[in-house]
């Protein structure tokens, strides 16, 4: 598939619903099963991914192209992604904390999860393989974060729903969760082809 | 040849980056994270501290020389810093729920070591509290008791004394090191009598990875300065003529044994009977200590039990779990008290034995080692 010839917004949507990064390529897993229990704080944890997305790709667009590619490092991609990865999270860490109490006592320890987040280190991956343009990694980033929230979000509501449900011992907690975004991501295959060329 | 012009910009260029990013975070430390000035309040405006906020209550408190105790060291794990905090700690934070309970919830009760100190604040310290101190000491001598517990002297700098309890415990601080980039505190029992002012024996068990054990069997050598701070604890032996059961395990050897000196030296003579747990016999220590004690102390008995005695160990004394021991030994427990160091686990299973036999809960005195 040729990614690099889709505008911003066909990237913006396409990240959100066709390729959504949590349930197509299964990135992000362990925050996403973690902090799905509640529908308040999963809200507050996509929030604070699709942020941190967007500021990565944002960040790691201009660094790739302008400082690694002229001086030929492209080797040392991933040492400098994840630096700047792991600078940032720090910083909304700081910034959520200070702003507001709440927010920061719902995420509490796991803001620095995102630090170690697959899903906003495959988003910077993502955009260099399809060599998006500086825009369309910056959609990227943030669709591919807002779909990351929207699916954990979905998931709080099932599993919130799921509280009243008998769920065969075995299968409680992590187990059911797995078995639902494997429903998730099928029904998700459904809007493919809803963006034409994504 | 090697490109050395090619690494240097590779090398120099991540390290840019890197410093770039430092500086951020820097200026957003002391801007973004800097809560300036904040007035902490203690029992209703007794005491009054101004301290730097943005930092957990905890080491804000121990910073200004108030020693709350922790046994993990401020990482939410061990639930013993709590504290009643008055205003201005905001909402629970995950971290805190499973320690707080219903009636810790009426009282404002928190864990100090999740609470943040962002605004003036009013917090409760019980009044003993104010007698902990912290004390520079030199390791006197460190030698093994097991293959996994060594046995540290500390003597105390400065011709200072260490009034405590028998029981009780100190906090030992860790200074940073390869494992831990702040210093951390971890409490350990205190195993040699009270009368003993200047020096402190303590029986530090190896868990593998640990970072207080790690440092005292890999770093620690004799003539080195540790900071302990103490005494802590609601461990002692309590005044009554009941029968006593001490129950121990490994380095829960500790606060019997300065129990036990204790009463030798204070001419305490209630009938005692000491069960100490073990897995092979090169698990048990000190027992010719405990066998003289047994002479000296006429009245008290001491019982190593071994769980999974080898063929070549010999053993002829008690078999089976400790738990198992103590069922065998006593028909109803009508005039005992019970007290109870090692491992949760042990305790959990004790208590249940010995409730099984009639000892209410209020006899049972226990320190659990987490």
């Amino acid at each position: 598939m040729n990614w690099s010839s889709l505008g911003p917004a066909a990237v913006f949507f396409g990240a959100i619903f066709t390729n959504n990064i949590l349930l197509t390529n299964y990135l992000g897993m362990c925050s996403f099963l973690a902090i799905s229990r509640e529908v308040k704080s999963s809200v507050g944890l996509g929030a604070a991914v699709v942020f941190v997305m967007g500021m990565t790709n944002a960040l790691n667009w201009p660094i790739q192209y302008y400082i690694l590619v002229p001086l030929g490092l492209e080797y040392l991609g991933f040492i400098v992604y994840i630096i700047v990865i792991a600078g940032s999270v720090q910083l909304v860490e700081m910034i959520v904390e200070r702003v507001s109490e709440s927010l920061y006592q719902n995420l509490g320890i796991f803001l620095p999860l995102i630090t170690v987040n697959c899903a906003v280190f495959g988003a910077v991956l993502f955009m260099f393989i399809r060599k998006y343009t500086f825009l369309a990694s910056l959609a990227y980033g943030l669709g591919g974060g807002l779909g990351w929230a929207v699916a954990i979000v979905a998931m709080a509501g099932l599993r919130a729903k799921m509280a009243r449900a008998r769920v065969p011992r075995g299968l409680e907690g992590a187990g059911i969760a797995l078995i639902i975004a494997g429903i998730m991501s099928l029904a998700f295959m459904g809007f493919s082809g809803m963006i034409p060329a994504a | 040849m090697f490109p050395i012009g090619a690494f240097f910009i590779g090398v120099g260029t991540a390290a840019a980056i890197a410093a770039v990013l430092a500086l951020v975070m820097a200026i957003a430390d002391a801007t973004i994270a800097n809560y300036g000035e904040v007035k902490i309040s203690i029992n209703d405006g007794s005491k009054a501290l101004t301290v730097d906020g943005g930092r957990p209550l905890l080491s804000t408190l121990t910073a200004e020389g108030i020693f709350i105790p922790s046994a993990c060291g401020g990482r939410g794990s061990c639930g013993l810093c709590k504290l009643a905090v008055k205003s201005g700690a905001g909402e629970y934070a995950p971290t805190e729920l499973p320690w707080i309970t219903e009636a810790d919830r009426k009282n404002n009760v928190r864990l100090s070591c999740q609470v943040k100190v962002k605004r003036d604040i009013q917090i409760v310290v019980p009044e003993e509290l104010f007698s902990v101190k912290e004390y520079a000491t030199t390791v006197a001598s460190i030698r093994d008791l097991t293959y996994d517990i060594k046995e540290v002297t500390l003597k105390l700098k400065d011709s200072q004394a260490l009034d405590f309890r028998a029981g009780r415990y100190v906090q030992f601080v860790v200074p940073a090191y390869e494992l831990t980039p702040d210093p951390v505190y971890r409490a350990y029992s205190i195993s040699s009598s009270p009368s003993q002012k200047d020096s402190l024996e303590l029986e530090i068990r190896l868990v593998p990875n640990g970072i207080c054990t790690t440092y005292v069997f890999q770093h620690l050598s004799v003539g080195d300065t540790v900071h302990i701070n103490g005494p802590y604890g609601e461990f002692y032996l309590r005044d009554s003529d009941r029968e006593i059961i001490f129950v121990a395990g490994g380095s829960g050897m500790a606060p019997i044994k300065s129990i036990l000196l204790d009463m030798l030296e204070r001419g305490i003579r209630r009938k005692a009977t000491y069960f100490f747990g073990a897995r092979g016999t090169r698990d048990l220590f000190l027992v010719e200590e405990m066998r003289e004690l047994e002479n000296k102390l006429p009245g008290f008995k001491f019982v190593p039990a071994l769980s999974n005695p080898e063929p070549g160990d010999n053993w002829q004394g008690e078999k089976g779990l400790i738990t198992a021991v103590l069922g065998r030994h006593y028909e109803r427990l009508d005039h005992h008290e019970a007290y109870l160091c090692g491992s949760p686990g042990m305790i959990d299973a004790s208590i249940k034995v010995l409730k099984t036999k009639g000892l209410p809960d209020e006899l049972i005195f226990y320190d659990k080692y987490s």
